[in-house]
């Protein structure tokens, strides 16, 4: 039985290895497609012909395609990304720099999500068809039709400049001093820190960007889990409980609910993933010095390879997290364990 | 004797798009305390539904009781208020299902699903709710009393771990949990391998016998009713069509469908009988037929049996009857 | 007149939820105002630049229902212009992506074997990578743009249509009927036209009326971040981009195109939502 799990471990390992490796020919074609001269980019807009042709030795661009490839992928495995022309930094620092700020941002908003969502899942799915469900599948449609740029602004008007209880953009004041790094994670930090003066206030930058962000993942799990507790609730087990005497309150939230956590599981897995994406309208709303914002102002300045650095990381992440849920699903179903 | 389980004049119907179903069409039977009886009847009769009415269990929508009576040690079940309900549920009243590999939840051990049914009827008793290790112990003598070896391994297995005769006897030891006295069985025996339906069906009539349950079984199979009850209820189309003791019924069967469906029963004895079946399907209950629900499948069906619903009446004593022709 | 039971059921189960009547009513608002811009726009000039600096920045009011903008063009005529854009790209992004999608999932489907694992791969690959990163990536190659921004999303969409398409393809391939007829040596393509279109229909029609809406959203993101259609092209994401600067004393600038991108996706999600309660058999039930 232990067999089966470990083959199926390295199977789902092997498939994520072997997806990285596409994910790295996936961005290297893109760099290389791109109708503007990586050298003209990297020798920057005043170079004339022989700078150009200097950086393009440079940068090995003058070297076949396959070499080309080859160097890149080594130079990844250094963790080297490029150098960003507008930073001058290499990349692999700046995305070091950037990383944490949107992770935090991440996982506030996930949190929100999950917290919100999976128990307005279950209550429209209790209460189906009545007017709470009614209305939370208005909401949750919302969640994916609203722009988030747009939903941010919206916020900003209300509680930054029209009520004027938050901050409307940044990550903290300039006033400011942020805790001494441990984690990263600035809440965090000054938790450890025992500055609490600096989390409440970093606590006040971070909540509407993490609700703007945290939206359309809420109804993505809201939806999939009504759908998966209406589903279940109509299960034979679910009538057998109920005949057995089981209470309704257990039989929703632990026979029910469990069965309906799987699914969950996975579109929590899958937003996780797309959440890191959404962050570059929320970073560039709420100026959330993030990746998200590095990779929008360096594709603006047609500065790729931070983008390219950005789009790895992000498809890494990706990747990542739907590992971590095929992973979970064999603990959390018995019926999997045994492979 | 004195009557457990009274049902007067029950009317279910299920309402949806296309409008809407009587699936029972005025119910009357009469349970003694004590006494076995079986229901009968082709799949889609409406036999489960009535089962599941004793214990609230139909959802509603699309379920809508349109008249009748079910009296329960004189309470009228239909009217009971939710909680009321929950209080009877395994107490009073408990139920065992078809398909053991759907009616045990696939990601809850055994031990979580049987703690959770006992404390349940205890909160719904409204005492003290036991703790989960006095729930357990519990659950590990329920299961040693199904013949079921080393409970406390099963305790601690999934139900896809274990065997379908096992899981049955694993939900009738749940059934058994807060000491019923009515148990309502539907299609036990339906999903399992003959052999191992058998074993089930002993159980049940050893625990029948033992704890002086009264037993409703439900099932499609005669041969099933005959051998675990005392009287048989013939049911067709959401309606009574006959009432009578096992052996009575089984050597006369006075109601055309009766007749129908123990000739359609093939005889180890005597092979070289054909079994007959049933001419025509069950009807559509959105739109059945007029008169006797049977009339059009029934070989003695006159302009009568088209126009006028025959009375379910006491033609012998102790045997009812639903048909204008029937004769003693 | 009798209605089939199909229809008579389809009608049912629209007019009885009231999230799937107003996705109708958005999705038919925002087609009628691409349809007839031009012609019920307040300020046809402003749709292609005439200047009115005098009146820049006017609050809403009776004469401009939404206000104006920094150089004095009619947002409410910039809108509905916006609308016919949008959902003319919404559209296009859409039909290529499926036009690419679904032939190769079939073909995926029906053929199996080496074909089927190269095409997957290949759409997994693009699977790996979120959206929109994707598509700012793919932008920041071949420069801003609404073309390049289109080009982009059909790039980063045309993977999921070869999913559906294999998906219902393979499902449809096991069905005992088609075994049947390929038995029978009817020819692939021939399976293809009568058995394998029809029933990848439903999931097609429900999957390509939500893809409408979040390619509206999608091009509104990328317009909004700079990437997409520039200024003063009439593109409600562009729109907010440039509002935003003119937050918070001219918030309706920012407000009212983003009020528009939100009913038009939120139009096309409810209809799919809506068109799935009807097309899917596993919804039918309860």
């Amino acid at each position: 039985m232990d067999r089966g799990l470990t083959l199926y471990l390295a199977r789902r390992i092997g498939l994520a290895g072997l997806m990285l490796f596409g994910l790295i020919c996936l961005t290297f074609v893109i760099s290389n497609v791109a109708p503007s001269d990586p050298a003209a980019l990297a020798a920057g807009p005043d170079a004339g012909r022989s700078q150009i042709e200097q950086a393009r030795r440079e940068y090995g661009l003058d070297k076949p395609l396959p070499e080309q490839f080859l160097r890149y992928v080594g130079d990844l495995a250094q963790g080297e990304f490029g150098r960003s022309i507008a930073t001058g930094r290499s990349v692999g620092t700046d995305l070091l720099r950037y990383l944490p700020a949107t992770l935090e941002l991440c996982i506030l908003a996930m949190l929100i999500g999950v917290l919100v969502g999976v128990p307005l899942g279950v209550l429209s799915a209790v209460l189906k068809d009545g007017p709470i469900d009614h209305v939370t599948r208005i909401f949750a449609v919302s969640g994916i039709a609203m722009p988030p740029f747009w939903f941010g602004l919206l916020l900003q008007l209300a509680f930054a400049t029209g009520l004027g209880w938050l901050p409307t953009s940044g990550r903290l004041s300039v006033m400011t001093l942020p805790p001494d790094p441990i984690t990263g994670l600035m809440l965090v930090d000054a938790v450890l820190r025992g500055q609490w003066d600096v989390f409440r206030e970093g606590l006040s930058y971070i909540i509407l960007p993490a609700i703007v962000l945290s939206f359309p993942c809420l109804a993505s799990i809201l939806r999939v889990n009504r759908g998966e507790m209406v589903e279940t609730l109509r299960a034979d087990y679910i009538t057998a409980a109920r005949a057995h005497g089981v209470t309704p309150w257990r039989m929703i939230c632990v026979h029910a609910l469990r069965n309906a956590m799987l699914p969950t599981l996975a579109i929590i897995g899958l937003r996780w993933g797309w959440m890191m994406s959404s962050t570059v309208l929320v970073e560039t709303v709420f100026d959330w010095p993030g990746i998200g914002l590095y990779a929008v102002s360096s594709a603006i300045a047609g500065d790729f390879k931070p983008v390219m650095g950005v789009t790895l990381i992000v498809g890494l992440n990706f990747m990542i997290a739907s590992l971590i849920v095929d992973l979970l699903y064999g603990v959390l179903d018995p019926r999997l364990r045994e492979g | 004797m004195t009557a457990l389980l009274e049902i007067e004049e029950y009317r279910l119907a299920f309402d949806s798009f296309d409008g809407s179903a009587a699936v029972l069409d005025g119910i009357d039977l009469t349970i003694e305390a004590g006494s076995t009886l079986g229901i009968v009847g082709e799949s889609g009769c409406g036999k489960s539904v009535l089962a599941r009415s004793l214990l609230g269990l139909n959802p509603s929508p699309p379920a809508r009781v349109a008249s009748g009576q079910i009296r329960f040690e004189g309470r009228d079940l239909l009217t009971l208020r939710p909680a009321a309900m929950r209080a009877l549920r395994g107490r009073r009243i408990a139920m065992i299902f078809q398909d053991p590999a759907s009616y045990l939840n696939p990601v809850l051990s055994i031990a979580t699903q049987m703690e959770d049914a006992i404390r349940g009827q205890d909160a719904a008793a409204g005492g003290a709710v036991r703790a989960r290790r006095a729930a357990r112990a519990h659950a590990h003598s329920l299961l040693g009393s199904v013949g079921l070896p080393d409970p406390a391994r099963l305790l601690a297995s999934y139900p896809h771990q274990l065997s379908g005769g096992m899981r049955q006897r694993v939900l009738i030891a749940m059934a058994l949990a807060g000491d019923p006295t009515l148990l309502v069985a539907d299609e036990p025996t339906t999903a399992l391998d003959v052999t191992v339906q058998a074993q089930v069906l002993a159980l049940i009539a050893e625990l029948v016998r033992d704890r002086g349950l009264t037993l409703m079984l439900i099932s499609h199979d005669l041969g099933v009713i005959a051998a675990a009850c005392a009287r048989i209820v013939v049911m067709y189309a959401g309606t009574v069509v006959e009432d009578a003791p096992t052996r009575a019924l089984l050597e006369h069967p006075l109601h055309p469908y009766a007749q129908g469906l123990i000739a359609a029963v093939p005889d180890l004895d005597r092979p070289e009988i054909t079994p007959r079946g049933i001419p025509g399907s069950i009807p559509s209950l959105l739109s059945p037929p007029s008169g006797c629900r049977f009339h059009p499948r029934c070989d003695r069906a006159t302009a009568r049996c088209a126009a006028e619903k025959p009375l379910l009446r006491e033609l012998l004593p102790g045997r009812r009857v639903a048909c204008h022709h029937a004769t003693p | 007149m009798i209605l089939p039971r199909r229809l008579r059921l389809a009608i049912f189960l629209l007019t009885r939820s009231f999230a799937s009547m107003l996705g109708i009513v958005l999705v038919t608002v925002i087609l009628g105002l691409a349809l007839l811009g031009p012609v019920i726009v307040p300020y046809p000039d402003h749709v292609a630049g005439g200047i009115d600096l005098a009146n820049k920045l006017q609050s809403p009011s009776a004469a401009h229902w939404f206000g104006t903008d920094e150089v004095g063009h009619d947002i409410l005529t910039r809108v509905i212009i916006g609308a016919r854009l949008s959902l003319l790209v919404g559209i296009g992004i859409t039909l290529a992506a499926a036009a690419i999608g679904v032939p190769l999932g079939i073909l995926a489907g029906l053929v199996g074997g080496p074909v089927r694992e190269a095409i997957m791969r290949l759409t997994d690959l693009f699977l790996s990578v979120p959206g929109l990163v994707l598509a700012i990536a793919l932008v920041a190659a071949l420069g801003p743009g609404i073309v390049n921004a289109m080009i982009a999303l059909i790039l980063v969409w045309w993977p999921g249509y070869v999913r559906l398409a294999d998906s219902k393809a393979l499902s449809i391939r096991a069905e005992p009927y088609i075994e049947a007829a390929r038995v029978a040596g009817a020819p692939t393509f021939r399976i293809l036209w009568r058995h394998v279109l029809p029933n990848s229909l439903s999931p097609l029609i429900v999957k390509m009326s939500m893809d409408v809406g979040q390619a509206i959203l999608a091009v509104a993101s990328l317009g909004f971040l700079g990437l997409g259609a520039k200024p003063p092209t009439p593109e409600w994401g562009a729109m907010i981009s440039i509002a935003r600067g003119y937050l918070p004393e001219w918030w309706w600038y920012a407000v009212y195109p983003g009020a528009f991108i939100y009913a038009a996706v939120l139009g096309f999600n409810l209809l799919g939502d809506g068109l799935r309660d009807i097309l899917d058999p596993r919804s039918h039930r309860g």
